[in-house]
C-alpha cells in the first residue's frame, strides 16, 4: 500500500485543535456527588420559593434563573460539556439556541393572531 | 502496508477508531446532534403547552390539578439517575464492572420509580376529568409529558441493555463511549425535566 492510501484509509485521531485545553480530564465521583447534593438543593429552594407567593414577574425570574443554573451544571459536569471537545458545546447551543429564537416568536405571533 | 493500516485492519472491532474528520468520535458527535434536534422537539411541546395551559374549564386545568410535593419528589429521583449515571461512565473508565453494573441498575430503578410516579400521577389526573382528549391544556400537558416519559422509558430499555453486555463480558474498557452516549442521552432527557418541572409544573399558569 502505498503512502497515499494510507493516508485515506487512517481516521484522523482527536487532534489539539478540537479539545479544549481540559479535554477528557473528567471530574472525580466526589465532585460528581457535590454537583448532585448542590441540584438537590437548588430543586428545595425552588420549591420553597414556589410557596413564597412572590409577585408574578419576580417569581418566573427566580424560578427561570434557578432552573437555568440546574441545566448548566448537568451539561457541565455530567454531560461533560466543560471538559470535552468545545465543537460538541457549538453544536448543543445551536439547539438551545435555536429553540429559545424560534418558540417565542412562534408563540408572540399566534398570541397576536389568537387576540 | 503501514503499520497504521495494519492496526487499522487489524483492530476488527466496529467503531474503534471512528473519529470523523473533527477529530471526535462520529457515534458522539451524532448523539450531540441529535440532543440538539431534541431541544428544537421539545421546545415545540412546552411551546403548544405554554400557548394552551389555560384554555380548560374552570376547575379542570391541568395547574388546578398538580400536586407540587408529590412532582418535587420525582424530580429529586430524576435529578440522582444523573448521579448514578455519571458514577457507571466513571466506573467502567476505571475498569471496575460490578460497580458499573451496579450504578446502571441503580439508574435504571431510578428511571422506573419516576416512571411509575408519573403513571400515577396521569392516573389521578384521568380520575378527576383531565384527560388527553378533555380540553386543549389537557392534551397539550399529556402529549408533552408523555412523550418525556417515553424518552425515560427508551433510556431504561438502553441501560438494562448495557447491563446485559457487562454480563456477558461485552463491554470493556475499549468500548466504555458505549456507556458515555447511553449517559449523554440519560442526561439530556434529565436536563428536559429541569426545564418541564419550571415552565409547567411551577411557573404558574395566570
Amino acid at each position: 500500500m502505498d503512502d497515499t492510501t494510507t493516508a485515506i484509509a487512517v481516521p484522523s485521531e482527536p487532534t489539539d485543535d478540537a479539545l479544549s485545553p481540559a479535554a477528557h480530564a473528567h471530574p472525580d465521583p466526589a465532585q460528581y456527588v457535590r454537583v448532585a447534593v448542590a441540584l438537590a438543593a437548588i430543586t428545595a429552594v425552588e420549591v420553597t420559593v414556589y410557596y413564597l407567593n412572590l409577585p408574578a414577574k419576580l417569581l418566573v425570574g427566580v424560578l427561570v434563573g434557578l432552573a437555568s443554573i440546574k441545566f448548566a451544571l448537568v451539561a457541565a459536569y455530567f454531560m461533560h460539556l466543560k471538559f470535552d471537545a468545545h465543537l460538541l458545546r457549538r453544536v448543543f447551543l445551536t439547539g438551545i439556541i435555536l429553540a429559545c429564537l424560534v418558540y417565542p416568536v412562534a408563540l408572540f405571533t399566534l398570541k397576536v393572531l389568537f387576540h | 502496508m503501514t503499520q497504521a493500516a495494519l492496526a487499522l485492519t487489524a483492530s476488527g472491532i466496529p467503531g474503534e477508531h471512528d473519529y470523523a474528520v473533527t477529530g471526535i468520535d462520529s457515534r458522539k458527535l451524532g448523539m450531540w446532534a441529535f440532543l440538539a434536534s431534541e431541544c428544537l422537539f421539545f421546545g415545540a411541546l412546552i411551546s403548544t403547552y405554554m400557548l394552551y395551559r389555560s384554555r380548560a374549564p374552570l376547575g379542570k386545568s391541568p395547574h388546578d390539578l398538580y400536586d407540587i410535593p408529590y412532582t418535587s419528589v420525582s424530580s429529586f429521583v430524576l435529578l440522582m439517575s444523573s448521579l448514578t449515571m455519571v458514577l457507571a461512565l466513571a466506573a467502567i473508565q476505571r475498569g471496575d464492572h460490578a460497580r458499573l453494573r451496579l450504578w446502571l441498575l441503580a439508574t435504571a430503578m431510578l428511571g422506573m420509580v419516576f416512571i411509575g410516579g408519573q403513571v400515577y400521577e396521569f392516573t389521578v389526573f384521568t380520575e378527576k376529568g383531565l384527560n388527553l382528549s378533555h380540553s386543549v391544556a389537557g392534551s397539550s400537558f399529556f402529549v408533552l409529558t408523555g412523550f418525556h416519559g417515553a424518552h425515560v422509558s427508551v433510556g431504561i430499555l438502553w441501560l438494562l441493555s448495557l447491563v446485559g453486555f457487562s454480563l456477558r463480558d461485552e463491554l470493556p474498557v475499549e468500548r466504555s463511549l458505549n456507556v458515555e452516549i447511553a449517559g449523554l442521552y440519560w442526561h439530556f432527557v434529565d436536563v428536559v425535566w429541569i426545564v418541564i418541572f419550571t415552565v409547567v409544573y411551577l411557573i404558574p399558569s395566570k
